[in-house]
């Protein structure tokens, strides 16, 4: 291996989207033959900051430089990087389920014949070598579909290899898998490193990180705060502890504002109560994605559940909203302290339960159709005569909410696909509160949306608990759940990890107790 | 027909006053550019085939003739726009439309049903087979493109089968009229037909009743309201459209059965898709199914329901074709579906659902109806005639795309 030099160089790199600045002024070097982690917390500009470097956002579109073997590059889109030997793995995985391995390896970079032809025993023979490259033992014709994720994973890496990868970018590669295969891909980048190349690996995993990585940077509200070494050497025993890179993570001030809480009022009646909630993930039955929780939610109390990506708090949430995730397994839910059944969503919501969701474009709003009817929509049955919408209460329950909510838009029949993210997010609200819950489960609820239109969301988040409604707030925002919560739970791989009061609560306690994995049983 | 009289659904809801009463129109057309749009191809049709035929398209016997001739369409069109709103297809209404017609025809020709009972018995054969096709849409989860399509080789050899490959005929008069007769005239001579300048006259009253009554309600709401001038304008404009319309009809036969039929489902569909909870959900799903889902909609169920209605619609359309053929025949209905679709999609429907109107589906089919009969008018052959079919409707989808396009910036 040749003297570790920078093998790449991002410099200054600011990326503006319309309304938000993710990325300002960004740096990060990685040297040649290392294992590079990037971490922080959700939303911090990971993911965007590799988009730029592979070129998904082009060069034009960011501003800053990047060098790669110290040359200055411009990729204008993936196959300008990969050309280079960048190449990057999503979370999500990029491979066509009914193809075969070998297929999905060279798609898109077909190994032919002369004339122009698929080369079938080339692209085999080929698909095998790489295959052994990355420990497969796989026949290269299987369907990737009768893969388990994990050796998915594997091929995407044999992917990777094949177009003569120097720098690989996993992008949370570990968050889909258990323990096992988890360590088997560990593993595996380890070995690559040998060979020389070099990786990029974000990761919530604060131990995997500890683990494998040379060094890490931190980034933080679109900037790198921070790169530490992690160890010495390669192979040499880690030195920089998890503690470490928390307070890289959260160290921010809170300037944040929030609205004055309504301080809480004791011992109030529980409204929600969870108990030994377990739910299996859809498709793989082996994998428990909510594990055992319990939890409690009192009248007039804002409950907070922290967790980082794959946590289980959205699957928590849905599923116990009618079941709208995964298998159920186990567990029961109260409401006002008489157990309800909430097999279905229209159950739960007579149940009085609403849920508002992190992804609001896709499971919260019906963007072609105005805010009328998005706001109607889950309590039409009370705007009825005979089966009848009446229009004109309906319309003045729009307008009602487009007012106390400050919905900035001309008219109530405006289509909702037009309304900023923060006007959206108030359509979502305003459906919801209509329908009048006991319980409220905000899923996110200012994900993606300005300052300005943040604090507005928090005052009603507010002023509903002052109202007596209960309220579990889903974030994966520190400062809001410290802000908004009077209680929260942290969570992790499925499990609630700990309880936090107001008083106790800092982000490092949270954050410690959200990074914490579940083989490790020194709870504290 | 209505069409030329009430005006699209929205309008009446016009975006709220304070800005200027151009700003309010111009905002109201925008907000439905497709179906204003339509509507304006339709009457420019209307008046480039008018003047083509030398009159001949507006004379009253072939108004009447063009709303008989295209009834069956309408009919199909108007359930086959809320199938797609739904977020779905029908690929069997054509053989549905036969199948229907040749059970008619045995249940009268063979066994000498009366015709009420006939038809009756039609439409519940209809709403079970369209059950029956909603069950795997909706339970078992097949995509609708396939489950009618199966439907579609299904019906058409049912209908073999059932008329053992020849036509019956011939159906009782009261069946034919449903296609071929018109309301029967009372009172004294006139020259006008009376009971339809009392219909047209009645037309005339619910509609500017149901404008002031909006009107009232918004203000009793404390609504936003159209500017005064501006809503008298739009009442006179109605009153005009539909006393003209009136005069032609009373000045030959009268009003077609077939017209009152489907004046009677366009305000019922109509208002069940715009003010019923069901009408609601069916939107709701075809725009965002899972959003739909995670809001308390009973997908499975409204899906069925869509599908029971598209049934009983195509069942109707069968009897109104076979009793103007006056035959039930193993060729009937070819095609009808592919015209249904057309008819939605230049009326303003989206393939991808969620978006469409009862009303929009309708002017769609007369754009259609109005081509095919201006352009056998004026002598132009079928083979021109499919070509040019084609190119409005690709025309018409192309202008609302290159107008979202536009829009979205």
């Amino acid at each position: 291996m040749s003297a570790p030099g920078p093998l790449l160089e991002m410099r200054g790199i600011t990326k503006t989207f319309p309304g938000v600045r993710a990325l300002s002024d960004v740096t990060l070097g990685v040297r040649a033959g290392e294992i590079h982690a990037i971490c922080g917390e959700n939303g911090a500009g990971k993911s965007t900051l590799m988009k730029v470097l592979s070129g998904v956002h082009a060069h034009g579109t960011y501003d800053g430089e990047i060098l790669f073997d110290g040359e200055p590059v411009a990729f204008k889109d993936i196959r300008a990087s990969e050309k280079r030997g960048i190449v990057i793995i999503h979370q999500e995985l990029a491979l066509i389920p009914y193809l075969s391995i070998a297929e999905n390896i060279f798609l898109g970079n077909e190994q032919t014949t002369a004339r122009g032809f698929i080369d079938w025993s080339g692209t085999l023979r080929r698909a095998s070598e790489l295959l052994r490259r990355v420990g497969l033992r796989e026949n290269p014709q299987t369907p990737v579909a009768d893969l388990g994720v994990g050796k998915q994973q594997l091929v995407e890496i044999a992917k990777a290899l094949s177009k003569e990868v120097r720098l690989l970018i996993l992008d949370e590669p570990t968050a889909a898998l258990n323990d096992e295969d988890s360590a088997t891909l560990l593993d595996l980048i380890v070995e690559l490193r040998e060979q020389g190349i070099a990786s990029i690996i974000i990761s919530h995993k604060l131990g995997e990180i500890r683990q494998i990585a040379d060094s890490v940077t931190v980034l933080r509200d679109g900037r790198s705060i921070e790169t530490l070494p992690v160890r010495e050497r390669p192979g040499a025993e880690p030195e920089l502890g998890e503690d470490r890179i928390i307070r890289g993570m959260v160290g921010r001030d809170l300037d944040h504002r929030f609205p004055a809480r309504t301080a809480y009022e004791g011992e109030q009646a529980v409204a929600l109560e969870v108990s030994g909630w377990t739910v299996r993930h859809p498709v793989d039955p082996q994998r428990t994605v909510v594990d055992d929780v319990s939890l409690t939610v009192r009248r007039g109390e804002i409950v907070g559940i922290a967790g980082l990506m794959g946590a289980g708090r959205t699957e928590l949430a849905m599923s116990v909203f009618g079941r709208s995730y995964g298998s159920y397994e186990a567990g029961t839910v109260a409401v006002n302290g008489r157990e309800v059944q909430t097999k279905t969503v229209p159950a739960a919501v007579a149940a009085g339960i609403a849920y508002v969701t992190e992804d609001r474009k896709r499971y919260g709003l019906n963007l072609i159709d105005n805010i009328n009817r998005n706001v109607s929509l889950a309590s039409l049955a009370g705007m009825t005569r005979r089966g009848i919408v009446d229009e004109h209460h309906e319309r003045s329950v729009a307008e009602r909410y487009r007012t106390s909510m400050n919905i900035k838009t001309p008219t109530v029949f405006e289509q909702v696909g037009r309304l900023s993210g923060g006007n959206q997010q108030k359509v979502v609200l305003s459906k919801w509160i209509h329908a009048d819950p006991q319980v409220l489960i905000l899923d996110e609820p200012t994900r993606g949306i300005d300052v300005g239109a943040k604090y507005e969301i928090y005052a009603v988040i507010d002023a509903l608990a002052a109202r007596g409604k209960a309220v579990l707030l889903i974030s994966s925002e520190l400062p809001e759940l410290l802000g908004m919560c009077d209680r929260i739970y942290t969570m992790a791989e499925g499990r609630l990890t700990a309880e936090v009061t107001r008083a106790e609560a800092t982000q490092e306690v949270l954050m410690r107790q959200m990074t914490r994995r579940r083989l490790t049983e020194d709870w504290s | 027909m209505t069409t030329t009289t009430t005006p699209p659904p929205g309008a009446p809801e016009a975006p709220p006053a304070v800005p200027s009463a151009m700003t309010l129109l111009v905002r109201g057309v925008r907000a439905n550019m497709r179906q204003y749009g339509m509507l304006i191809a339709l009457a420019f049709l209307v008046v480039l085939f008018q003047i083509w035929t030398d009159g001949t398209l507006l004379l009253p016997n072939n108004v009447s003739n063009l709303i008989q001739q295209n009834s069956y369409i309408l009919v199909l069109a108007m359930g086959m726009v809320i199938v797609i709103i739904a977020g779905h297809i029908d690929l069997s209404v054509g053989s549905l439309v036969a199948f229907v017609g040749a059970m008619a025809a045995v249940m009268m020709v063979r066994y000498d049903v009366p015709w009420v009972l006939a038809l009756l018995l039609s439409l519940l054969i209809g709403a079970v087979a369209g059950a029956w096709q909603g069950f795997f849409i909706a339970y078992v989860g097949i995509p609708s493109f396939i489950v009618t399509l199966a439907g579609m080789l299904l019906f058409r050899g049912a209908t073999q089968i059932v008329l053992e490959g020849q036509s019956l005929a011939p159906f009782p008069d009261g069946f034919q009229n449903l296609a071929k007769g018109f309301i029967p005239e009372m009172g004294p001579y006139t020259q006008y037909h009376n009971p339809t300048l009392v219909l047209g006259l009645c037309a005339v009253a619910f509609l500017l009743l149901r404008e002031w009554r909006d009107r009232r309600r918004q203000l009793a709401h404390d609504l936003d309201v159209l500017p005064t001038g501006l809503w008298a304008a739009k009442c006179g404009a109605i009153t005009a459209a539909v006393v003209a319309f009136t005069l032609t009809l009373a000045s030959f036969h009268g009003v077609p059965v077939v017209m009152l039929i489907m004046c009677g489902l366009l305000i019922v569909l109509g208002y069940v898709m715009r003010n019923a909870v069901v009408g609601r959900h069916v939107y709701a799903l075809g725009g965002n199914k899972a959003a739909a889902q995670l809001s308390g909609v009973k997908d499975k169920r409204v899906t069925l329901t869509v599908f029971v209605a598209m049934g009983v619609l195509a069942a109707l359309a069968g009897c109104v074709y076979a009793a103007r053929l006056n035959a039930g025949t193993p060729q009937a209905g070819l095609n009808f579906e592919l015209e249904a679709i057309a008819a939605s999609f230049i009326g303003g429907a989206s393939m991808s659902g969620g978006v469409g109107t009862v009303m929009g589906a309708v002017i769609g089919g007369l754009v259609l109806g109005v081509l095919n009969n201006g352009m056998s008018l004026v002598g132009i052959g079928t083979d021109y005639q499919q070509v040019i079919k084609g190119l409005v409707l690709l025309a018409a989808v192309g202008f609302d795309v290159w107008n979202k396009r536009r829009a979205a910036r």
